[in-house]
């Protein structure tokens, strides 16, 4: 359990994507402008992690490992998470006609979103089995979304102060997120 | 190294094949609604449609002509219908474009919303009398120095029936960065003329349609125009009219006229037309010309701002003022106005000062 619980912390916080891999910046500046948007692209984030990477690990060592095409790696993570968020979009349509009113203009947005294809292929370098892979996914969409729900609530007060012109919008946010990943190499080394 | 090549693309092409059969599986298995019921107006109208699909398109496949610039995109909000129950959740896409009243009377834009079950609607009565036609223009006409007319053939579907006074949608295409947009313009032309429309349209600085119209259209061209649309027309009574317009607010009046013309009307009629110099009248002669045919018509011009030696004998003035001190008895009849939003407050607030009850005013902003 502990191991888990440990996975899952490194994977969230000192290994966070967002503000330590810098991964993922694209949606992240773009959708963080207010809290209710960058939680509705979180949740789908963490969703996505969790399922893509429990599903590259099964095809990179039952498929790709045996049969010696290890250099398709990228390719093939990329079409399983394209695949992917297409069924989950599906799914949650068909579901929970709320939820995909919620999310369902971020989930494509979010197979392009090189953070999630990141976290497969991090969990490539770790001597993990699938229900760790599962908990590193979960714990790496789970940091991202903490990282922009953070960014998102210092944008919102942001926006009310008189911020010098050339620094609107994407350039006071690439220096606000500059400064909490400093905070944020405070965490690296805690877990090794 | 070509066996490394090959391997990898059949590996990448069986992948593909693989998850292109599962989500179209899936597709099928989980995103079927069946055939859906979807009631208009309370059971006036009913329809049966494949479920899956979004409204908008659900309706204009049949033949339900809802009006639309961006192709479903979310970005004109022309589209808007009150969806009484069966819509689901507000998307954030329609968000912007619905004013909090709007979203108290369940209006949402039909583009967005998706049919997954019975749905119960409501549409403008007038939309069911509305087809898109496919068109093609057969004459372009320089009227004056930013007013043009267009005379526009009908193709398919090839008629339209219309009361003097209602309006097309024209569609622009897409041009240079412009996308495609939608803008009402009044017909100009006679109702009896079913196969052809005219527009007098009016060269707004930057307006993405009528920039198009006055640069990018050409005879011959195929274009698409949707209608007819709207209340505006002349009365059944019998009541003596003032007709007000500014600008390309001639265009419903001069197909009314002539219709008047044709059907043997003797009602009276005060025609004021607002103008700023000499240059920007239209149609003059062709007016002067309906004086002498209906018995009871006069068109009185007015510019603005007219030089004081230029020679112009005709009225002078706002083209409110001139009609305020030219009929001092109005009580007994009925005002028409076509111009802009300004120009049409300021005759609303004259004519009701002299006595002109407001239900007795029709008009047609743009």
């Amino acid at each position: 359990m502990t191991a888990f619980f440990l996975i899952f912390i490194s994977a969230a916080i000192t290994d966070n994507m967002l503000l330590s891999r810098f991964l993922g910046m694209c949606s992240c500046i773009g959708l963080s402008k207010k809290s209710d948007t960058a939680l509705g692209l979180g949740t789908a984030v963490v969703f996505v992690t969790s399922i893509t990477a429990a599903l590259n690990f099964l095809v990179y060592n039952y498929v790709l490992i045996p049969s010696g095409l290890e250099y398709l790696t990228f390719i093939t993570f990329i079409i399983v998470i394209a695949a992917t968020v297409q069924f989950i979009e599906m799914v949650i349509e068909r579901v929970s006609p709320s939820l995909y009113g919620t999310l369902g203009i971020f989930l494509p947005l979010i197979t392009v979103n090189c953070a999630i294809l990141g976290i497969s292929l991090f969990m490539l370098n770790k001597p993990y089995g699938f229900i760790e892979a599962f908990v590193f996914g979960f714990g790496g969409g789970v940091g991202w979304m903490v990282a922009i729900m953070l960014i998102s609530a210092i944008r919102e007060r942001i926006n009310e102060q008189a911020v010098p012109r050339g620094l609107e919008g994407p350039g006071i946010t690439l220096i606000i997120i500059g400064i909490m990943a400093l905070a944020f190499v405070g965490f690296s080394g805690m877990i090794r | 190294m070509i066996s490394a090549i090959v391997t990898a693309t059949i590996f990448l092409v069986v992948m593909g094949l693989i998850f292109s059969a599962i989500l179209l599986f899936a597709e099928k298995k989980i995103l079927n609604y069946g055939q859906c019921e979807i009631s208009i107006n309370g059971g006036e109208k009913s329809l049966t449609i494949k479920g899956g699909g979004f409204l908008l398109s659900g309706l204009l496949e049949n033949e339900i002509y809802i009006p639309s610039a961006c192709g479903g995109r979310g970005s004109c909000a022309y589209c808007k219908v009150k969806v009484h129950s069966g819509g689901g959740p507000l998307s954030p896409v329609e968000e912007p474009y619905l004013s909090p009243e709007e979203r108290k009377n369940n209006v949402r834009l039909s583009c967005q919303v998706k049919i997954r079950g019975a749905m119960a609607i409501e549409i403008p009565k007038e939309l069911f009398s509305i087809k898109r036609h496919k068109c093609r223009l057969v004459h372009k006409k320089s009227l004056t120095h930013d007013i043009d007319e267009l005379r526009i053939e009908l193709l398919s579907p090839s008629t339209i029936a219309y009361k003097a006074g209602q309006y097309v949608q024209l569609e622009s295409n897409e041009y240079g960065k412009q996308e495609k947009v939608i803008r009402a313009y009044s017909l100009s032309s006679v109702p009896t003329d079913t196969h052809f429309v005219e527009l007098v349209v009016r060269h707004v600085p930057n307006g993405i349609c009528s920039t198009w119209v006055f640069d990018v259209l050409k005879e011959g061209d195929e274009l698409f125009v949707a209608g007819p649309y709207g209340e505006f027309g002349l009365s059944d009574t019998n009541a003596p009219a003032i007709f007000i317009a500014g600008g390309s607010g001639m265009a419903p009046f001069w197909g009314m006229l002539r219709h008047m013309k044709e059907s043997g009307a003797q009602r009276q009629v005060t025609y004021f037309f607002g103008a700023t110099t000499q240059r920007d009248l239209f149609y003059i002669d062709e007016l002067k010309a309906l004086e002498k045919e209906l018995p009871n018509f006069r068109f009185v011009p007015c510019l603005s701002a007219e030089p004081q030696d230029s020679g112009w004998d005709g009225e002078r003035g706002l083209v409110t003022e001139v009609a305020a001190r030219t009929i001092p008895e109005l009580a007994n009849h009925e005002a028409y106005l076509c111009g802009s939003p300004g120009m049409i407050d300021a005759c609303i607030k004259t004519l009701t000062e002299r006595g002109l009850p407001k239900e007795k005013i029709f008009f047609d902003k743009f």
